[in-house]
């Protein structure tokens, strides 16, 4: 006679493998497009057009060579001024912002805070178009500037609500101590809030960079010669054969897998707040 | 003295403005100042006129892509964004178990956030591409016996099917992280109570889980829907023009065919199409949560 | 309705160990009380008996069957959570009915008893109201109210009543004690309110970590602790400790430095094999009495000392009593005048001392 205490086990283990499978399906489905590009990328050209190598036995560099040799080494360039830039500006107009949201009451204080979450919503892309206009009466057409420029009215109201979502997790304690302890609010902000917030504004920083990094519509509206990397694979590397796209890919994802794995912590929480 | 202290405390009460005033003026400049350029733009002719010429292009135009490309936007919306709360919905759930190795997964289905829509794109295209890996995998199988084409004008269904894809591999990241992130808000002990009653798995779902997560859930089809009427990088790498998007026909008529009237007027229903998108949600959603899941 | 066994139930969180082998045999339809300090694991044990923990050894048998791996939902159970759980996404009333509609009870016979449930805990009013618009204790009673709508074979309650006023408290505990006697469902009670644990309780089972100390009728606790944590952990003002000798060469006593208490022939006979040796002395507050206000004819030993501080509760009076380097705790019924600084002598009964072995903390009488 068998228990019924002893039957579940056995369902249990069954169904502790099946949610295994699953678990090991959804990885798959993630990891393996990612896994299979990057092969590609550094396929020979032979084994990539040969039907019988499904994943590619001979590797080389060449498909990168001749990518950054096409002018993708000077789009990945003018691709990370753009995003250097365009963390420096959003988040020299944005920190201060995100501080008082976080710190301070006052008049109006909910109304901007909404018109500020309103304005992420915003698709930002739109403001390329008749931007233009505008860039080439001031000489800032087909220059890395302009584009850095579009890019911080996209990232400004996230560099805003992330800023301040972070100067709201450093303790107000912390502060006040430090106003007792004869600081003024300049010092304070430098010596104590502002360290405390350095994990996650670095983590927001990267965020904004990757934000530019990819973004490839407004980049390839304002620029002509100055292309990003995102424009440029969009309006030169599409006419190159296949496996020099994978190269292009390739490059794309690299500083993203980098920051993913050095922000990993952080991710979930951020997206998090930029949605909200 | 006391002139000095008064001024202090002025800087004090308006500090916070100060603060926020270069953040704001620069976003009101560069958002409201593009806008009425925008109008501008798509209402004047050359000479400052008022016109209606580039909305009849829009609309009426034998070169105007605008009807098949709302079409094809939608049509993108109305399978990608379903597929996408199913698949986040059961990831969510999936990670709400603990099992060792909980806390990798979560970070390999988050990865693909910070993956473009163009490397996304490009990515797929090197799995379904005629030497791509599924069919060379497949050919090998001895499940086909030539190439699928995806990729050219007469395959536009499979290009179409590719698009998805795509999109569904790397968006999904997205709608998984504001559906876990609300899940993670549910209490365990909620659900733990809903199972010492007597809930099996489906009553657990359907009568605790689901209606915690409808604000989430309602959240993450806002933002979907207005991303996906800014498609574009996907589609551009996978099909070009031969499924028409609106932001793609707005990059068409801006940088190809020079009619910066008709892109201004794209920019402009993009616009308008977002922002009623935004208040509809507002109007209905948020006022409801608020009333009835505040915790 | 099913008596409980639990058998050696260890629970490990990572590293920290939150049951060390818990044995306890609840009788069906009793009504069994776990009191312990926080921490202590009674939560844990509530939640492996309902199934929603799965412990790392041991068994929980409902009757004759073997539980342990067995879901809640197949388990017939009801619980009070600690934190009461009440789903914020539904209105009280379907707070209450959720359980009886999973049990696929018709609609009418549900109205009648989730009416019957609001009034015995006078929420019938708030029927209406999602659970955010109800203070803490009302939501309390809800999550009481959902738990006993069902006739479940076990009860379980985690602190059902911490957050409820006094007089609301006083009355719960009647209405519940006398709902448990009419259904006579076997019921598990978490609290770490000793009066709640006392007035409720059929048998109570003192934990502490993560060990049952003593298990017994409420009298049995508090006349015969089994150790110095249950002696110590039951009553208030807490027991007297203090170490003492014993001397049984000679006149047999013990010994404590500042006072000495002679042993009769039964207690010296119980203490033979600590000749010599420390042991810890115990004494209730309310068992000494300064000696003008003791019992007629009492005879026992007398301490002399110096009055420290005293506590004027109205109905009762408690005075700290230091005698050398030892305080002493005493507690009296009604008020009394007494100064600070005055000398007192207290008289106890002799048939009132606890003595723990200092090792184990173990009640050798
Ligand atoms: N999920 C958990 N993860 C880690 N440790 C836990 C967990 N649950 C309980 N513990 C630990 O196990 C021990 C027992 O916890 P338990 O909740 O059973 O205590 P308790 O007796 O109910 O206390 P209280 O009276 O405060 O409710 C504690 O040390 C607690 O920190
Ligand atoms: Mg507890």
């Amino acid at each position: 006679m068998s228990t019924p205490g002893e039957t579940p086990p056995i369902r249990y283990y069954l169904l502790r493998i099946v949610f295994a499978g699953i678990v090991i399906l959804s990885c798959t489905w993630v990891l393996l497009p990612i896994i299979i590009s990057i092969l590609y990328a550094f396929s020979s050209p032979q084994d990539f057009y040969s039907p019988k190598e499904i994943i590619p036995l001979h590797y080389t560099l060449s498909n990168i060579q001749k990518l950054l040799a096409l002018g993708a080494a000077r789009a990945t360039m003018n691709s990370i001024i753009v995003a250097v830039m365009t963390v420096i500006f959003s988040f020299a107009l944005g920190l201060p912002a995100g501080y008082a949201f976080a710190r301070f009451a006052f008049k109006g204080k909910d109304s901007l805070k909404l018109l500020i979450i309103g304005l992420r919503m915003f698709p930002m892309l739109v403001i390329a178009i008749p931007l233009v206009t505008l860039y080439i009466k001031l000489g800032l057409n087909d220059t890395l500037l302009g584009v850095a420029l579009a890019h911080t009215t996209m990232a400004l109201p996230f560099v805003i609500l992330i800023t301040s979502s972070i100067f709201v997790s450093v303790p107000i304690e912390l502060e006040e101590a430090g106003y007792v302890f004869g600081l003024d609010r300049k010092q304070t902000f430098l010596r104590i809030t502002l360290p405390l917030a350095l994990p996650g504004l670095t983590a927001a920083a990267i965020f904004t960079f990757i934000m530019s990094w990819n973004e490839v519509f407004m980049a390839a509206v304002l620029t002509l010669t100055n292309r990003t990397l995102p424009a440029f694979i969009l309006t030169s590397a599409m006419a190159a054969p296949d496996i020099i796209k994978f190269a292009a890919s390739f490059i794309m994802i690299l500083p993203a897998l980098i920051f993913v794995f050095i922000a990993r912590r952080y991710l979930v929480s951020m997206w998090g707040i930029t949605v909200r | 003295m006391t002139s000095n202290k008064q001024g202090y405390s002025l800087v004090e009460r308006y500090l916070p403005y100060l603060l926020i005033a270069p953040a704001l003026g620069y976003l009101l400049f560069f958002i409201g100042y593009p806008l009425t350029q925008g109008v501008l733009l798509a209402f004047t002719d050359q000479n400052g006129h008022f016109t209606l010429q580039h909305v009849y292009y829009l609309l009426y135009s034998p070169s105007s892509n605008f009807w098949p490309a709302l079409e094809d936007t939608l049509a993108l919306a109305a399978v990608i964004i379903p597929i996408q709360i199913m698949l986040a919905l059961g990831f969510s759930l999936m990670l709400s178990a603990n099992f060792k190795g909980k806390d990798m997964a979560l970070y390999i289905l988050i990865i693909p956030l910070t993956i473009s829509d163009v490397a996304g794109g490009l990515i797929w295209y090197s799995l379904l591409t005629a030497n791509g890996f599924f069919n060379k995998l497949f050919m090998a199988l001895g499940i086909i016996n030539q190439p699928i084409q995806f990729f050219g004008y007469q395959f536009r269904p499979m290009e179409f099917i590719a698009i998805v894809l795509a999109e569904v591999w790397r968006a999904t990241a997205l709608v998984f992280v504001i559906i876990f992130a609300g899940l993670q808000m549910i209490s365990r002990e909620y659900i733990e109570a809903a199972e010492v009653f007597g809930a099996g798995t489906w009553t657990k779902l359907r009568h605790i889980i689901f209606p915690m997560l409808k604000p989430s859930v309602q959240t993450a089809l806002l933002i979907r829907t207005l991303f996906a009427f800014q498609v574009f990088g996907v589609v551009m790498v996978l099909a070009g023009r031969d499924i028409p998007v609106l932001a793609g026909e707005a990059y068409y008529e801006q940088t190809i065919l020079y009619h910066y009237g008709v892109a201004a007027l794209y920019a402009l229903i993009i616009a308008a199409i977002s922002v009623v998108i935004g208040y509809i949600y507002i109007k209905m959603f948020k006022a409801q949560y608020l009333k009835e899941v505040a915790m | 309705m099913v008596d409980v066994r639990l058998r050696g139930l260890v629970k490990r969180f990572g590293k920290t160990i939150a049951l060390r082998g818990i044995d306890l045999d609840i009788r069906d339809g009793e009504f069994i009380v776990l009191l312990g300090p926080s921490g202590c694991g009674k939560t844990t044990t509530l939640r492996i008996i309902a199934g929603l923990e799965k412990p790392d050894e041991g068994r929980v048998l409902f009757g004759e069957k073997d539980v342990t791996y067995l879901p809640p939902k197949d388990r017939n159970v009801s619980m009070v959570f600690q934190s009461y759980a009440v789903w914020p996404h539904m209105k009280v009333r379907d707070n209450i009915a959720f359980p009886l509609k999973i049990r696929g009870v018709p609609q009418e016979e549900i109205d009648k008893r989730v009416k019957w449930a609001a009034e015995l805990l006078q929420i019938d009013e708030l029927l209406d109201r999602y659970p955010h618009q109800l203070s803490g204790g009302q939501r309390q009673r809800v999550a009481v109210a959902r738990a006993i709508v069902i006739e479940p074979d076990v009860l379980l309650m985690d602190e059902p009543l911490s957050n409820l006023d006094a007089l609301l408290r006083v009355k719960m505990r009647s209405e519940l004690k006398k709902l448990q006697r009419r259904i006579g469902v076997t019921t598990i009670y978490v609290t770490h309110d000793q009066v709640e644990a006392m007035t409720m309780g059929d048998r109570i089972a003192v934990m502490n970590a993560g060990k049952i100390q003593q298990v017994g009728t409420p009298e049995e606790i508090y006349l015969k602790p089994a150790n110095t944590f249950v002696a110590g952990f039951v009553g208030s003002p807490q027991m007297n400790f203090f170490d003492a000798t014993v001397k049984l060469d000679g006149e047999k006593l013990l010994d404590a430095g500042e006072f000495t208490i002679s042993l009769t022939g039964d207690l010296a006979a119980a203490l033979k094999d600590y000749n010599n040796k420390t042991v810890i002395v115990g004494i209730r507050p309310e068992y000494m009495y300064p000696r003008e206000l003791a019992p007629k004819n009492m005879i026992g030993p007398e301490i002399k000392g110096v009055i420290d501080f005293v506590e004027a509760l109205g109905s009762d009076t408690i005075i700290h009593l230091k005698v050398g380097n030892k305080h002493l705790v005493i507690k009296i019924s009604g008020s009394h005048h007494y100064r600070i600084g005055e000398e007192l002598t207290v008289i106890f009964g002799l048939d009132k001392i606890h003595i723990f072995d200092k090792n184990t903390g173990r009640a050798i009488i």
